[in-house]
Parts: C-alpha cells; sequence; structure tokens
C-alpha cells in the first residue's frame, strides 16, 4: 500500500453509510470544554502540543450544545451535581461521557470520609468510558477516548430497529 | 513590644479576665467571648498595638462531652511586626438548641468576613452583625455542619445517594 503513488485520481471508496456516519462522528468527538479539578490539568495537558488531541480531531468546544462527549475531569462535589446534570442535559443527542480520575469514577480517595463528594458521577448521568488513574496520565485518557471510538464504531445510528432484529434476533 | 507589654496594655484597658498561656511555642491571650468585638477594635485602633492583619481565624469544636467550642485570631501588625494570638471558648449548643452566638470582627478585619462565614458554614458558629452570614463552601440546602465533632453526613442529597456503599 505504501508503495502505491498518490496521484490523487480514480480513487473510489466503498462503505455504507452507517459505516461513513460513525466514522465522521468518531473522527471529530467534540467534548465540552470543562474541568473540575486536578485531573483538569491532565486533561489540559492532552489538549496541549505535547499529547495533541486535535490529530484525532478532539478538540474542546465552548458550549454544550456543540459538544458530543462530556470528560468528568475532577472531583464532583454535590454543589456541583446539579451543574453537571444540567449540562449533561443540554448536550444534544448522541452524546457520551468519559468518567476520568479515580474520584469521578467511585470517589476517589474520599470514598468514605468525603461527606461532600458524590461516590461515582456514574450516580448522577449514564458513563461510557471509565479511565482509572489519580490522575491518570495523557496516555490514559487518549486510551479512553480510543475505546470510546471503538464503542462508536459498532453502534448503528441508522438501521431501523426491525432490521436490526431480524440481523441478530434481539432487540437493539 | 513583646507578649507581656501587649497584655498589660489588654488587662489595663479590659480588665483581670484577660488571662495568659505561655506553656505552647506561641504565648495566648484568652479573653471572654462576648468582648471579642472590643478587643478587636482595640488591638487594632490603639496606636502602641495597631494590628492591622488578620492572619487567620480558625474554628475548634472539643467535642458534645467537654461542649465547648473555641475561636483562635492571629494577627498581625505589619508596621510594628509583633504578633498576637487570641483564644475564646464559649458553650457549644447541642441538636436541637440554636447556634452559639459570637459578636463578629468582620467591620474591623474584612478578612474575616469570609472566615466567619467558612466557621458558620463547617463549624455552625453565628456571628452577630456579620453582614452576610450564610454558608460559604456548601449548597446552601445542606444539612448540618460537617466539622463537628458528632456531625453525621444525611442520606441523600437532590435524591443522590451520599455514602459510597450503594443502596
Amino acid at each position: 500500500m505504501s508503495e502505491r503513488i498518490k496521484t490523487g485520481d480514480g480513487g473510489i471508496i466503498l462503505t455504507n453509510a452507517e459505516d461513513l456516519m460513525n466514522w465522521a462522528r468518531l473522527s471529530s468527538l467534540w467534548p465540552m470544554g470543562f474541568g473540575i479539578a486536578c485531573c483538569a490539568i491532565e486533561m489540559m495537558a492532552t489538549y496541549a502540543s505535547h499529547y495533541d488531541l486535535e490529530r484525532f480531531g478532539i478538540m474542546p468546544r465552548p458550549s454544550p450544545r456543540q459538544s458530543d462527549v462530556m470528560i468528568v475531569a475532577g472531583t464532583v462535589t454535590f454543589k456541583m451535581a446539579d451543574r453537571i446534570r444540567r449540562l449533561y442535559e443540554q448536550m444534544p443527542e448522541p452524546r457520551y461521557v468519559i468518567s476520568m480520575g479515580s474520584c469521578s469514577n467511585c470517589g476517589g480517595p474520599y470514598w468514605e470520609h468525603g461527606y461532600h463528594v458524590v461516590k461515582g458521577v456514574d450516580r448522577i448521568i449514564p458513563v461510557d468510558v471509565y479511565v482509572p488513574g489519580c490522575p491518570p496520565r495523557p496516555e490514559a485518557l487518549i486510551g479512553g477516548f480510543m475505546k470510546l471510538q471503538e464503542k462508536i464504531r459498532g453502534e448503528h445510528p441508522l438501521a431501523p430497529e426491525l432490521f436490526l432484529e431480524m440481523q441478530d434476533g434481539v432487540p437493539a | 513590644m513583646t507578649f507581656e507589654e501587649i497584655k498589660q496594655i489588654l488587662i489595663t484597658q479590659f480588665g483581670e479576665n484577660i488571662v495568659s498561656e505561655e506553656k505552647g511555642p506561641q504565648p495566648i491571650l484568652t479573653a471572654p467571648a462576648e468582648k471579642i468585638a472590643d478587643l478587636c477594635k482595640f488591638l487594632f485602633e490603639d496606636e502602641r498595638l495597631y494590628f492591622d492583619f488578620l492572619q487567620s481565624m480558625s474554628a475548634l469544636d472539643n467535642g458534645p462531652v467537654l461542649a465547648t467550642m473555641e475561636l483562635v485570631y492571629n494577627m498581625t501588625s505589619i508596621p510594628y511586626g509583633h504578633n498576637l494570638m487570641i483564644k475564646i471558648a464559649f458553650p457549644r449548643n447541642a441538636a436541637d438548641e440554636p447556634l452559639p452566638n459570637i459578636p463578629t470582627v468582620s467591620h474591623i478585619w474584612r478578612t474575616a468576613d469570609w472566615h466567619e462565614r467558612e466557621a458558620f458554614d463547617l463549624m455552625g458558629i453565628n456571628f452577630v452583625n456579620h453582614p452576610d452570614m450564610r454558608r460559604i463552601l456548601l449548597p446552601e440546602d445542606w444539612e448540618g455542619n460537617p466539622l463537628r465533632k458528632d456531625y453525621q453526613a444525611q442520606e441523600e442529597y437532590h435524591g443522590i445517594h451520599v455514602r459510597s456503599e450503594n443502596v
């Protein structure tokens, strides 16, 4: 493949609409630009030039209305929980959530005596990918994004439910 | 100015109920709780003392058995370079009683405004004549004062289970 000269003409790609759409969606995951605690520092490092999330088409958006992914990067306090739930509800579907770090996975070091910490962001919003670590390194967050891409690749955003039932014998 | 001189000035001004405690690394003056605002105003305004900087204000809960609480004021005079620590102790309220009332010092040092709100939020001490006495860290509808010795976290907050184990 690599030896073939790219001329720019005559190329044809055969695919179906669903795969094309999934490919487009997973190649331009736009997270909501917000961070809650120290994990956000690691998340910002991942966005920055060293790790460069932009090469995956991942760039933070300033509004939940334009976002596909919410990265919950940090300790979720009860005071913040209402705000996070509202921000999640403001995101258009399909929407995904990456829980980054021990705090938002399960309460982290605050699991026992942290009266003010929600013991896992999955108590308030559904989570698609959990990234372990305290805080996770940028590689781990990128790994989380790749897991999410895998998940999107397997989705059927266009297929009617009846078709899926015929194909798998189970309701989607 | 030495601690002894500051103590003598305060005793001549406020009487013998200003007691010193000198066994720790820094000597402490203990004053009656209801006098604290007058005392601080004097410490701030007197030309010999001029404590213009309240470094910190910490609240202590000694638990339901001793049934007392304490407030510790640390202050500095920036031009003179002398320091002072003042402690006040007062009775702690039981669960069904109103919060203890302490005169505010926020009109003397603006720093005390948020320190007192923090003590109100986490320790449950009410500061009389404070301009804005409400919680500073926890949400407005939170129950209880978490740094009290006998604090029990609530079961649920806005439908979210608070403790780690699942229900």
